[in-house]
């Protein structure tokens, strides 16, 4: 039987209770008849031979480019960059895709003799990964043919040694990038397209660059006018993206793009019924959701935090495509699509959304309350193509937990934003203007982005700035269950239970408002007609 | 008239230190201190003036005492059995002279200066510190005239403020209490003064970065003394951590640039001062950190946080405690007490030292800081004024005071 596409449920007396998200806790909800539910469509069929596709991609690329192997030759400088930690959510059973495709890659490289290879992991000003997360992506074998000889680098937005500025765009921005990567005869990029913001030029002009350059596009006015960054060609920060990754091109760096994408098959076994529809549970669904309630609410949340961190998703590849950057992005966007997009009809007045204890910026962490902002307000409000989801002036409720509670290690800078920008700003605009550079050359966050494992000073500012165009969009933000005082320095409305939540979003919108839930994840991409 | 009279017995004050452990101030009900009736004591000489007390703070040196926590380096000071309070607002019923010598008519309400220097105790010619203004440096505080007593307040022959029965203080104690002054002010003057003296010798420079440890009293007199006598010529960046809301609220409105809960303050001061961190410590930290709480744990902050050749200076008083030391000396940090008051420099050149009292005046006017007396109670009620006093943060009070004024009933 073939998956299902996504799926708009209107609510009505015998609708069964809704499965929130509430961090790594769940909750069932009885939703207002008259709502609508938006479910993701069911995991498209994954290639069968996904070696043979990724060989068959490699050897007939897109655009207006070689096959790799003919792009190879001894003596050459190789640089290939992957993405990091932040892909895929959760991160994948093995073998990830990373290691699928760069494994082929170096078997090319052998075959056409090149010796002089190097990978770098595209962080941009992400917290460098661990050796046992670098072996999950790449595989123990890549990993101990290249880390020992220090041929495996994370890019270093700090290292002006390593760094090379290429010029500036049209627009006055900046690109500087990594030096290794510009200065290769051939980069190659391995890429896992999560969502449609992934991928094409963001690839290099965002995974491999500098503060100097990356400031140019994220910033509150580049959010604000990309509505949505899930949407390339009404994304600015896309845009931006673009004409650096032009003036990449045009500067004579040669890059070989690998972009995939994955099905949205999300969580394994014991959690199948987080991503199926609540009223085709059978009995085994529901034993699982109340076995797993209740084993969860019974430990403290540091070690439900653990639980879930330790799961892996079954994601398998649904497509490989390679060659010349955009070409090989109008196709992953496509497939992008195929597996995620669903039509909505209208707006709504208040849009519900639970909340899951991951994003790209938390693996193996914490879903710091700034993350938990930037999960809802950044990523799953802007999971829309044409319009938002929610209209001008409605509400978005969000639930989760929201503990006062950061990783000091991954992010030192953050608790500092929530304590000192936060209990002054919550304006992007004001917090951009008087505390952004102070926090991005702090020598201490520096410090700790190099040498440890810590997002760099400025992050919890773009994980503002992820939030500005919603902020500027929505008449108010209603956090159910989350620790007040977190929920109040956010700026947010604290309400405890959904029913409460409504009562608040009432007086905002009406007392007679549509209500639409975002059933997510699995991630999906709204088209809101 | 009833007096809080504190007694030699050592019983007393061991029931009173297991008492403590249930909160500061919670010994007042089992220790040595009671109230009894209670006369004016016998004039020392005849340069002493009896002064009836009208408010007399709680301080946290007398919460030590009470809770027989006082470090044993001040037994050899004390003489008992004596009324406590040294922080007193109080009426010389039969007029006076004050520490300049002018006369003071009837009727005429004055603070004391209570440290017992020299002059107090007769000694004629003074100690080197006495001599050159610095009394609370005093090397004879258990000789001549007196009985032992670094302070009024924990001398048998003076009396002290916390009693209806008047003290008596010396003329170089004495200063007059302007009118434009509340009562509530006035008994601020003291503590004040103790914050004047640790603010203003210091040594801070321009641009500095100054932390500040603890908001009770003294962490909030001594923001409102780099503010007001500090920053007008020393501009500098005051970072306060406070534990308690109603904390906050003052340190900010008394000047503080930053204000944050204790846990927070590290950070802070780490974000200003664009520091490194090294062995949990900051590698370029404040320049001047006050420690106005002075347990081992604000201690230990303190070396922590204050930059290579930075300055602690310890202005709430420390008993016996264990301290690491070693980035004292790694880092050659100056760690300095600021004990009481005496005769500051002035910051205009050619200008004459004051006394810290008389800075103090001035400074609790401009500052008002006679808000921060938070609760009076009369001397019947002392138990629940020491908790109180003891609990004061947590319970939004800053200062804690007898009420000396009226027989009966709280006035606040």
């Amino acid at each position: 039987m073939s998956p299902r596409p996504g799926f708009v449920l209107d609510v009505d007396h015998s609708t069964p209770p809704t499965l929130f998200w509430h961090g790594e806790r769940f909750s069932l909800e009885k939703l207002p008849e008259g709502s609508r539910v938006i479910y993701a469509p069911e995991p498209i069929d994954p290639l069968t031979d996904p070696q043979a596709a990724i060989r068959h991609a490699l050897t007939h690329p897109e655009g207006d480019q070689e096959p790799l192997p003919a792009l190879l030759f001894p003596g050459m400088r190789l640089t290939i960059a992957f993405d990091d930690i932040s892909l895929p959510l959760p991160p994948m059973e093995r073998p990830d895709i990373r290691q699928l495709v760069m494994e082929q890659v170096l078997d090319l490289a052998a075959e056409a003799g090149v010796d002089d290879v190097e990978l770098i992991v595209a962080l941009a000003l992400h917290r460098r990964m661990t050796e046992p997360e670098l072996r999950h992506a790449i595989g123990d074998r890549i990993y101990d043919a290249f880390a020992p000889n220090g041929l495996l680098t994370q890019h270093d937005a700090e290292d002006p040694s390593n760094l090379v500025h290429l010029g500036q765009t049209d627009q006055g921005e900046d690109v500087e990038i990594n030096k290794r990567a510009a200065e290769s005869d051939l980069l190659v990029y391995v890429n896992i397209n999560l969502v449609a913001m992934d991928g094409g030029h963001k690839s290099v002009a965002t995974g491999l660059a500098s503060y100097k350059s990356l400031r140019h596009h994220h910033n509150p006015e580049t959010m604000r006018r990309s509505k949505s960054f899930m949407d390339q060609h009404k994304s600015e920060l896309h845009s931006a993206n673009w004409r650096m990754g032009r003036l990449i091109r045009d500067s004579g760096v040669k890059v070989f793009q690998i972009e995939t994408t994955l099905n949205n098959d999300t969580f394994p076994g014991a959690f199948q019924f987080l991503q199926k529809r609540e009223w085709e549970w059978k009995a085994k669904d529901r034993l699982a959701y109340v076995a797993a309630s209740n084993a969860l609410d019974r430990v403290p949340a540091r070690h439900a935090r653990s639980i879930f961190h330790t799961v892996k998703a079954p994601h398998r590849m649904t497509s490989v495509q390679a060659g010349e950057v955009e070409a090989v992005h109008a196709v992953t966007t496509a497939n992008v699509w195929e597996q995620q997009g669903v039509v909505v009809e209208g707006q709504t007045d208040i849009l519900t959304m639970g909340l899951p204890y991951i994003s790209p910026y938390n693996v193996n962490s914490i879903l710091n309350p700034i993350l938990v902002a930037c999960l809802g307000l950044g990523y799953f409000f802007n999971l829309y193509r044409g319009r938002p989801l929610v209209r001008e002036g409605g509400v978005l409720i969000m639930t989760h937990p929201t503990p006062w509670e950061f990783n000091p290690v991954h992010h030192p800078s953050y608790i500092d934003f929530f304590e000192q920008v936060l209990s002054e700003t919550t304006d992007p605009n004001v917090m951009s203007e008087q505390f952004e550079e102070g926090f991005a050359t702090d020598p201490w966050y520096i410090h700790l982005y190099r040498t440890g494992h810590a997002y760099h000073g400025v992050h919890p500012f773009y994980m503002w700035y992820w939030c500005a165009h919603a902020l500027q969009h929505l008449g108010a933000v209603i956090i159910v269950g989350g620790d007040p005082k977190a929920v109040h320095r956010l700026g947010f409305r604290a309400a405890s239970t959904l029913a409460d939540a409504l009562e608040m979003a009432r007086d905002v919108v009406g007392t007679s408002p549509t209500l639409t839930h975002l059933h997510a994840p699995p991630i999906m991409m709204a088209d809101v007609q | 008239m009833k007096a809080l009279v504190l007694e030699r017995n050592l019983p007393r004050f061991a029931a009173s230190r297991v008492a403590s452990l249930l909160g500061s101030g919670r010994g007042a009900g089992i220790g040595p201190l009671q109230l009894l009736d209670a006369q004016a004591p016998e004039r020392p000489g005849e340069d002493w003036y009896p002064l009836r007390p009208l408010l007399s703070g709680i301080c946290g040196s007398d919460l030590a005492t009470v809770d027989g926590r006082t470090s044993r380096y001040f037994e050899d000071m004390v003489s008992f059995p004596f009324v406590p309070g040294h922080e007193v607002v109080g009426v010389l019923d039969d007029g006076g002279v004050d520490f300049s010598g002018r006369t003071l008519e009837p009727g005429t309400r004055a603070v004391i200066e209570p440290v017992l220097g020299c002059a107090p105790r007769h000694i004629e010619p003074p100690c080197a510190q006495c001599g050159s203004g610095h009394t609370g440096l005093c090397g004879n505080l258990a000789s001549g005239a007196l009985e032992p007593g670094l302070q009024t307040g924990f001398c048998t022959d003076t009396g002290g403020g916390w009693s209806t029965a008047p003290l008596m203080a010396h003329a170089s104690q004495l200063h007059a209490v302007p009118d434009t002054l509340s009562d509530e002010d006035a008994v601020m003057i003291e503590p004040t003064a103790c914050a004047v003296h640790a603010a203003l010798s210091a040594h801070v420079t321009p641009g500095d970065l100054v932390a500040v440890i603890g908001a009770g009293t003294l962490g909030q007199t001594t923001v409102a003394a780099l503010h007001h006598l500090v920053r007008p010529t020393t501009p500098c960046t005051v970072v306060v951590g406070a534990k308690h809301p109603r904390q906050r609220e003052l340190a900010a409105s008394l000047g503080a640039d930053l204000v944050v809960p204790p846990d927070q303050l590290v950070r802070a001061v780490r974000r200003r001062a664009g520091s490194l961190v090294l062995g949990g410590r900051l590698t370029e930290g404040a320049d001047v950190v006050f420690d106005c709480v002075g347990s081992a744990a604000s201690i230990t902050e303190a070396l922590s946080l204050v930059r290579a050749r930075g300055r602690v200076v310890l202005v709430g008083m420390p008993s016996k405690v264990t301290v690491d030391l070693a980035p004292l000396w790694h880092r050659e940090l100056t760690l300095v007490g600021a004990y009481a008051y005496g005769s500051e420099a002035a910051p205009e050149p050619g200008a004459p030292d004051r006394r810290s009292f008389e800075l103090s005046i001035d400074l609790v006017g401009e500052a008002s800081l006679g808000r921060l007396v938070s609760a009076l109670y009369p001397l019947e009620r002392y138990e629940e004024a020491l908790a109180h006093a003891g609990a004061a943060g947590r319970r939004g009070a800053v200062k804690v005071a007898f009420d000396l004024r009226k027989p009966k009933g709280r006035t606040r």
